[in-house]
């Protein structure tokens, strides 16, 4: 037993010696990639120079991310079907929650729109908004407040493609006068940008909410599981 | 403020170790949370408050109530573990 935990001690060791070798050794960078985005800064269409990576110098890096995440919750509703939201399966029927929702979740949508909005010209964006977005409805669902538009599968899943559709669209269409793939008009690009990142912020928000709508029925007490399920027809 | 970023490290570190340590699965997910938190505070002084943003609400935020819902669902007595309504024998 200590023989192996020896070994085991000797590798990580070993793993660790490597690694802090590896970052002391690396190479230098061969170009100066912060300046080459700064002096690019102009040709963006924003102000803000991540966002100018992420959605216009490497947006191909971004189109896969997206495709990544929808193919990631195509696979969660393939192998559980949505719970639809019921106030009696979230178990927590607090009116206080309900209360504070109703002054959050204003707050939220405007912390979400503004997060989108700052992305053009400093931290933020479509992912932040997104995730914002999806935490308001994280907190719909635990405060039971239904919300029957999204249990309409059509739609739901029309919203879960928005972004990667728009991304993809825009990317061809700029090809019409015979530029390359998804390389923007730069009189064009600013509006472009913000309207790849309004639906990427609504599809990324609508991936996270139903990955969390996934999640099975709330019923702690197996007799009152058993009442509900003697309920449902 | 070096200080402040050796006590954030170390933070970091701590947490992290009681998170995989931890017996408990519900403080497991707490230290989690709180390790998320923490990554974040690193990332803004690390300059990059972009992933900070991300970082806190996806990393901490959403990834901790789903592992929270997930435990809850792990607690149940198996034979209250219902897929659909109605889907049990």
């Amino acid at each position: 037993m200590s023989l192996r935990i020896l070994s085991a001690a000797l590798l990580c060791l070993g793993i660790t010696v490597a690694l802090g070798w590896a970052v002391l050794d690396r190479p230098a960078p061969e170009e100066n990639l912060p300046e080459r985005v700064t002096s690019a800064m102009p040709e963006s269409g924003v102000e803000h120079p991540i966002t100018a990576v992420l959605l216009n110098f490497r947006s191909y890096d971004t189109l896969l991310e997206i495709a990544v995440l929808l193919l990631a919750v195509v696979v969660a509703l393939a192998l559980r079907e949505a719970q639809p939201d019921r106030p009696e399966q979230m178990g927590l029927e607090n009116p206080l929650l309900r209360a504070v929702m109703a002054w959050l979740l204003p707050l939220i949508l405007i912390v979400a729109g503004f997060l989108l909005w700052a992305g053009s010209y400093q931290p933020g964006g479509a992912f932040q908004a997104g995730s914002v977005l999806a935490a308001a409805g994280v907190l719909l669902r635990l405060a039971g407040v239904t919300t029957a538009w999204l249990d309409n599968a059509a739609l739901m899943r029309a919203g879960l493609a928005l972004g990667l559709l728009t991304f993809l669209g825009i990317g061809l269409l700029v090809m019409i006068p015979g530029v390359p793939f998804l390389t923007y008009p730069l009189a064009h690009a600013g509006t472009l940008i913000l309207v790849i990142e309004l639906t990427l912020t609504l599809s990324i928000g609508l991936t996270l909410i139903s990955l969390f709508r996934l999640t099975p029925p709330y019923a702690d007490d197996p007799d009152e599981a058993r009442e509900q399920d003697a309920e449902a027809p | 403020m070096p200080w402040l970023d050796l006590l954030l490290g170390l933070t970091l570190v701590v947490t992290a170790a009681l998170a995989l340590a931890a017996r408990d699965m519900f403080r497991a997910v707490i230290m989690f949370i709180v390790f998320g938190l923490l990554m974040a505070l690193a990332w803004v002084r690390l300059q990059a408050p972009d992933i900070a943003l991300a970082e806190a609400a996806i990393g901490a935020g959403l990834t901790g109530v789903l592992l929270l819902d997930t435990l809850g669902y792990l607690r149940r007595p198996f034979g209250s573990r219902v897929d659909k309504p109605g889907d049990r024998p």
